[in-house]
């Protein structure tokens, strides 16, 4: 053996080099290392500002070494669309919790992508509020018992667990939708694989992309880590089939490398103009 | 020269916007103050600007917090309703010391109300609509010439002390179409260390909301705004006096209101009572010292406004018991009558004189 060593896992550049706040077996801390291997490896982390919104998520900005703001609960995707508009040359990342992005920012949501912004949006399902100590999310699962139902979730009363990826499938506009994991390393794997797609689909001016990462919440979910790991496979992915939803090829035309004014890709519009449809691609997962 | 136009207040506002660089504009639609959505709407792409329809006030506001962070000029527009959603927006914009200008066409209320011109937004503009301790410079321009200078100004404002700028207007301003001079740009140019624009060559950029480590990071944040609007109160004292100098009633009013009343103080001097107006041009912060020191030479304050008591309050606040302060005020998209004003100030000079006009 030589007495030199090859680190295979060196901490990304993007990555600041402090102790996690987060919680034992929160996803939260891998998700943005994945993040930041992502804008290493596409070498944009002085390009890029990450929206922080209200919930666990804000605190992204003391793990990434990159230009950040906060926005008010729920409104990150229209904070995201002020600034990529304003600098359609930078990479702008809005980083979301389930509760932000889907209840109390479901407006900014659905219309940041239906208007095929060309931001990336990650959004952190755990299904469950975690910085306010556990209450129901709007993807908390059935019979799923939380703070704020504590007889479990009962759609009657509540309604079903809504699923993001589907919904944002039914608009014309996004280039990119994965529903993705981590809850082992064969999955972190992918979800690499989708994170970095969806920041260099944005580099490339492709419009809106989207990806949905299941995670942990050990301690809101009141179960120890490997167990909130083994929840998200054998509980979780049933309801949330993990799946590329939305995968559009780059425009033939070659126009959509520069988005004008940040909003709909070139691409997008010259696709539309030209069967009014978009090529969905499935992918299993 | 600049030429002089004949515009909606609306279109000389939205035209002194980007006369004055701001290149961005996100609003929702609302009535009285449609004519500047569809003025950018017109003009923005023209100029290779971003003009969006945001899907609410929330997503405007927005919208507009994340292009001043990336530092450019933005403005967004709103009236009364609309302005109440966006104070989520305005209090983070504050905290986070964005620059902005937000323009408020006022219309009657509470709840829905109606769209005629109204004055009753004073205390959501004044003390603060949104949650926690902060204050936005209030200019409460009274002409469509004034809607065009002030923004211009309201501009500079909010990138020289990094604070969001609203402009207080009403209905009536905002549709009356009048002759203006077109404004000339500052040609201030303000320097942006702070925007997010990716961390080239440079520290990252942090414009953050949430203080909670170490204990004090809020108090300490609250404290350095305090010095902030205390040197804004000290550097903004926005007001007009009208035939002031003898006056012993000191009527007060600001904008549509102000119009009205500088027409009775004619009236009331052709009568032969010495009247004058003090208009303040912004009300926050409030001309309070010298609006007291013209105070002290009046026999009586009359504060008219199109709200039933809200503008007089700072005026109590100003002249501090010196003087009576008197209320005349109409709501719900009326307008005081000079007439009306006229009446007031006779009815109380009856009451109070009529035994020195007897003797």
């Amino acid at each position: 053996m030589s007495g030199k060593t090859t680190p295979m896992y060196a901490r990304p550049e993007a990555l600041k080099d402090v102790r996690t706040h987060y919680c034992a077996g929160c996803g939260h801390g891998i998700i943005q290392k994945l993040v930041a291997e992502a804008l290493d490896e596409l070498g944009v982390r002085e390009e890029t500002i990450v929206i922080g919104p209200v919930g666990c998520s804000v605190l992204i900005y003391n793990y990434l070494e990159v230009d950040g703001l906060e926005a008010a609960h729920g409104r990150a995707p229209a904070v995201a669309t002020g600034l990529k508009r304003a600098r359609p040359d930078k990479l702008v990342i809005s980083y979301q919790g389930d509760g932000d992005l889907l209840a109390i920012g479901t407006g900014e949501t659905v219309h940041a992508a239906n208007r095929g912004e060309n931001i990336s949006v990650i959004f952190v399902n755990n299904a469950i509020y975690g910085m306010t100590g556990g209450q129901m999310a709007p993807t908390t699962l059935e019979g799923q018992k939380t703070k704020t139902s504590p007889a479990g979730r009962n759609p009657l009363d509540v309604g079903f667990p809504i699923r993001a990826c589907e919904m944002l499938d039914t608009l014309e506009a996004p280039a990119y939708i994965e529903r993705v994991s981590v809850h082992n390393p064969a999955a972190v794997r992918k979800a690499k694989k989708a994170v970095s797609k969806a920041l260099r689909y944005q580099m490339e001016g492709r419009g809106y992309s989207f990806v949905e990462v299941l995670s942990m919440c050990p301690t809101n979910w009141g179960i120890d880590p490997v167990r909130a790991a083994e929840w998200v496979k054998d509980a979780m992915i049933p309801w949330y089939p993990l799946n590329v939803f939305r995968d559009r090829p780059a425009a033939e035309s070659g126009e959509a490398a520069a988005p004008a004014g940040g909003g709909a890709s070139a691409g997008v519009r010259a696709e539309s103009a030209k069967n009014n449809g978009f090529a969905v691609e499935e992918k299993a997962s | 020269m600049s030429r002089v136009v004949l515009m909606k207040g609306n279109e000389a506002l939205a035209e002194a916007a980007l006369i004055a660089g701001c290149r961005h504009y996100f609003a929702y639609p609302i009535t009285p103050q449609n004519e500047i959505p569809a003025y950018m709407a017109r003009r923005l792409p023209e100029l290779g600007g971003t003009f969006l329809q945001a899907e609410s006030e929330l997503a405007a506001i927005s919208m507009v917090m994340g292009a001043a962070a990336a530092g450019v000029r933005v403005m967004t527009s709103s009236s009364s309703p609309g302005i109440a959603l966006k104070q989520e927006g305005i209090s983070y914009l504050a905290g986070a010391e964005l620059p902005c200008v937000v323009v408020n066409v006022m219309r009657g209320g509470p709840g829905l109300g109606g769209i005629a011109g109204a004055q009753g937004d004073y205390f959501q503009a004044t003390r603060g609509g949104g949650n926690g301790d902060y204050r936005t410079i209030v200019l409460t321009p009274g002409s469509a010439q004034e809607l065009a200078d002030f923004t211009i100004r309201a501009f500079d404002l909010a990138d020289e002390y990094r604070i969001p700028v609203l402009i207080l207007a009403d209905g009536y301003l905002g549709q009356m179409s009048e002759p203006l001079r077109l404004p000339e740009p500052s040609g201030r140019i303000f320097e942006k260390p702070w925007a997010v624009t990716g961390a080239k060559g440079r520290k990252k950029n942090t414009i953050a909301s949430l203080r909670l480590i170490p204990e004090t990071a809020l108090e300490d944040h609250n404290l350095h705004l305090k010095k902030k609007y205390d040197e804004v109160a000290e550097a903004v004292r926005d007001f007009e006096t009208y035939r002031t100098g003898d006056a012993d009633w000191l009527i007060v009013a600001y904008g549509t209101a102000a119009r009205v009343a500088r027409k009775a103080v004619d009236r009331l001097r052709a009568d032969g009572i010495r009247a004058g107006l003090f208009r303040p041009k912004a009300v926050w912060p409030f001309p309070d010292r010298e609006l007291k020191e013209l105070a002290e030479r009046a026999r009586r304050v009359l504060t008219v406004e199109m709200s039933l008591g809200q503008l007089v309050e700072d005026v109590r606040l100003a002249v501090e018991g010196i003087v009576g302060v008197d209320l005349y005020g109409r709501a719900g998209g009326a307008v005081p009558a000079v007439d009306e004003i006229i009446g007031r100030v006779r009815d109380y000079e009856r009451q109070n004189y009529a035994h020195v006009r007897a003797s």
